[in-house]
């Protein structure tokens, strides 16, 4: 097995991880969580084919993770935001019992 | 496949499965934050040292205050009594497993990739900081600008709302 196979793999592991938290959990945050996960193995795959793929010093996969982490950031901001307004609004922040948008 | 690599992959994948796992949602935190680490000193394993300290700095810095503050501020912080899992977590479970074996078989079974290893790249912080003055500067300009918005419309969505019994000049 080659380096790039073994990140492939790993980063293929943390989707799986992340898509399952993401699914199954009953808990808003937790399900964010598992959402950035999955954006950061996406995040590991640019920098793997970065490192052992052709033309490195073109730096491509390197500034794609960088926009993306940027990305994540306000990803998460605004997405711990609404958690807080939704728990404010409905006084829980389990996503069985949000059910309707006009509270 | 060296043995730092396997070291830091299995840390990684083991704090992301327990960051999934543990019932109690600061334990989950903190468990996050391992597997941020363990991805940043992947990052550093793969010779991005910039993309490793920026992710250090972005998630272990910022993300992770973020998310405690947002468990604390929701009130989840003690050990829940009731079942952690959604009704139908055979299926979500299942699918993940699906996805990680079709990946996983796609990757070990591919032609496409890349047999040897090239010599490690150089990315100096100038090479990217220049980059991203020259070619990459209407993204970088477009982030900037989806940030501030994000700041505001996070500020503008977590503010209190006001109830509709008190006075509505006063501030709640």
């Amino acid at each position: 097995m080659t380096p790039l196979q073994g990140c492939l793999l790993v980063s293929a592991l943390l989707f799986a991880i992340g898509f399952a938290g993401a699914v199954t959990r009953r808990h808003a945050i937790i399900a964010l969580v598992g959402i950035e996960l999955m954006l950061n193995a996406a995040n590991l795959n640019f920098i793997a084919f970065w490192r052992y793929g052709a033309h490195p010093e073109a730096l491509t996969g390197v500034m794609f993770v960088i926009f993306s982490i940027a990305l994540a950031a306000a990803e998460a901001a605004v997405g711990l935001a609404l958690i807080i307004a939704i728990y404010r609004h409905y006084k829980t922040s389990n996503l069985d019992e949000v059910k309707e948008l006009k509270g | 496949m060296s043995l730092p690599f396997l070291i830091i992959a299995f840390m990684t994948v083991f704090a992301a499965a327990a960051a999934m796992s543990l019932r109690n949602l600061v334990h989950c935190a903190l468990a996050f934050v391992v597997a941020f680490a363990g991805l940043a000193a992947m990052y550093l394993q793969l010779d991005a040292q910039f993309v490793g300290f920026a992710q250090i700095l972005v998630y272990v810095g910022a993300i992770a205050i973020l998310i405690v503050f947002a468990i604390l501020l929701t009130r989840s912080g003690d050990t829940p009594n009731k079942a952690v899992l959604a009704p139908g977590w055979v299926c979500g479970i299942a699918v993940s497993a699906v996805v990680f074996t079709l990946l996983g078989w796609a990757v070990l079974n591919s032609s496409a990739l890349p047999e040897q290893t090239p010599p490690a790249p150089v990315a100096t912080v100038k090479d990217i900081g220049g980059l991203l003055m020259t070619k990459y500067v209407l993204p970088l300009e477009i982030i900037g600008l989806l940030l501030t918005a994000a700041m505001i419309g996070a500020v503008i969505i977590a503010l209190k709302e006001p109830s509709p019994t008190e006075n509505s000049g006063r501030k709640t």
